[in-house]
């Protein structure tokens, strides 16, 4: 039987945005040029954004992007 | 009091929905009220009851061709009153579209054409069988309305779950 493989990316934005100055949702949303839903869901795990959008978050909070978002690979069989 | 009211109006909206939900909400109420309130207009004395085929297919193409302006016109106009009556409760901006809510879109329409495809050969087959025209301008029509219906409630649903 095949390996079913489930795949979870988290981020630590919440918690980044807490250090940098307590940035609002809304500031970021602007600055990475989003909505604010869209940064809602990205926190919640809701939506995975494309490379583009995870980089330009990252250096909005001047961190490589591996400090930003993690990635879990937990194998099912 | 009236204030007050609205006030709780607006908390309540924002707090339960976002924009592009409403939006899609919206969309769907009025892909189900404009298209029923025409086709119910257009069949409430049963119109092509004594027609031959070719009659049929003139009405059809009739009833087709002077319902798409009506639905253009009249989503136009419940958008205007959306975004308006919006802007005056959450006094909140119409935001952009950005990444997710283009991917949103590519998603929902894809699944909307899939219904719309399956509408048509539906059509098709029953042509094929012989059946009646009016069966098979049903079917399309209803293939069209059901892929907008399909279509926006799954906007619904991966703008609140996500995807």
């Amino acid at each position: 039987m095949a390996k079913q493989t489930k795949h979870k990316i988290s981020n630590n934005i919440r918690t980044l945005r807490f250090m940098k100055e307590e940035m609002t949702q809304q500031q970021l949303a602007e600055l990475v040029g989003v909505t604010r839903q869209t940064i809602v869901a990205i926190e919640k795990g809701k939506y995975s954004p494309t490379l583009e959008l995870a980089f330009r978050i990252a250096n909005v909070f001047e961190v490589p992007l591996n400090e930003v978002f993690s990635y879990d690979d937990n194998k099912n069989s | 009091m009236v204030r007050n009211l609205l006030h709780k109006v607006k908390f309540y909206i924002q707090l339960i929905m976002t924009y592009q939900e409403k939006k899609s909400l919206v969309n769907l109420v009025s892909a189900i009220l404009v298209s029923g309130i025409y086709y119910w207009y257009v069949f409430r004395d049963n119109p092509g009851a004594d027609m031959n085929t070719d009659e049929l297919l003139k009405f059809w193409g009739k009833t087709i061709i002077i319902g798409i302006p009506i639905a253009i016109i009249a989503r136009i106009v419940i958008h205007i009153i959306f975004g308006i009556s919006n802007t005056i409760i959450t006094k909140e901006n119409i935001p952009g579209t950005d990444e997710r809510d283009k991917m949103i879109e590519l998603k929902t329409k894809y699944v909307g054409q899939m219904v719309f495809g399956l509408s048509f050969v539906l059509a098709m087959v029953f042509l094929a069988m012989d059946k009646s025209v009016n069966l098979m301008f049903i079917a399309i029509i209803g293939g069209g309305i059901m892929s907008e219906v399909i279509e926006n409630l799954l906007q619904l649903r991966y703008y609140r779950r996500g995807f």
